[in-house]
């Protein structure tokens, strides 16, 4: 089998409005695949996370790039790559930093941002993070084929 | 996709936001600038119902947070209302449940 077959590749302009066009993507190719209605919303918040970063950090809002989306659909997993050649970042530090919320600290202190990694990370089953050039964001979600009732459980877990 | 953005308001200090549609990168700006100027009405109460919000990611957790800061800096009672179970993940994920819970 052609290991190319079922790749999917979208490039939208580094822009706020094309971000929901990857998520539209995203999510009619996961659940072509059969995942979970938890799952499917999982990869879309992921996929969204990774551009409005690409958007936001990599190219400042100027919206004078683009991003490179590649879904690859294997049989038992989705892998998808969210690429983009704008500004890079120390991205073990910032995987170090990686936490939630904390309601302990004073509400002023609380940051609005920098929760999109976090997620991602929170969201799927294996990201690993490439900033050699520009960055590349790499991000599975497994297939479980009996993700339906899983799924479901997990609707009113605190993971 | 674009949002919905219903205002209604009971009186001066009484008012009521529903969002209808899908928060990201794009739409969370729209919902800031709506949203804020009713957190800085002193003793006023501003309910966020997400009751016809069919997706956010942290875009929209950034808004709220921002909405809860000024909400107490201002004495404004600021309580977030129909949450989806999906959304009500996204809320205790990030441990935002938890600050939203706290400051009630």
């Amino acid at each position: 089998m052609n290991e190319m077959e079922n790749v999917i590749r979208l490039t939208i302009p580094a822009k706020p409005e094309f971000v929901s066009v990857a998520r539209l993507a995203s999510s009619g190719a996961a659940s072509r695949m059969g995942y979970s209605f938890d799952a499917i919303e999982d990869i879309k918040v992921a996929i969204s996370e990774a551009c409005t970063n690409a958007v936001s950090h990599g190219y400042k809002q100027m919206g004078n790039g683009q991003i490179h989306i590649t879904m690859d659909c294997e049989p038992n997993a989705m892998t998808i790559t969210v690429t983009h050649n704008g500004e890079s970042f120390d991205a073990s530090r910032v995987l170090q930093k990686l936490r939630p919320l904390d309601p302990s600290i004073d509400l002023a202190e609380v940051s609005e941002g920098g929760l999109g990694l976090f997620l991602i990370n929170a969201l799927m089953d294996q990201v690993t993070i490439s900033t050699e050039y520009g960055v590349a964001v790499r991000m599975t979600k497994f297939l479980d084929r009996d993700g339906v009732v899983h799924g479901v459980d997990k609707v009113s877990t605190t993971r | 996709m674009n949002i919905s953005i219903e205002r209604e308001e009971k009186d001066k200090k009484l008012n009521y936001v529903s969002v209808e549609g899908e928060i990201d990168v794009f739409t969370a700006p729209e919902l800031k600038k709506e949203l804020l100027p009713l957190t800085e009405i002193t003793g006023g109460t501003l309910t966020l119902n997400l009751n016809q919000t069919k997706y956010m990611d942290s875009t929209a957790l950034g808004v709220i947070v921002a909405a809860l800061k000024s909400a107490v800096k201002h004495n404004c009672h600021f309580t977030v209302t129909g949450m989806s179970p999906r959304i009500q993940r996204l809320f205790e994920i990030t441990g935002l449940m938890d600050i939203l819970k706290k400051k009630r």
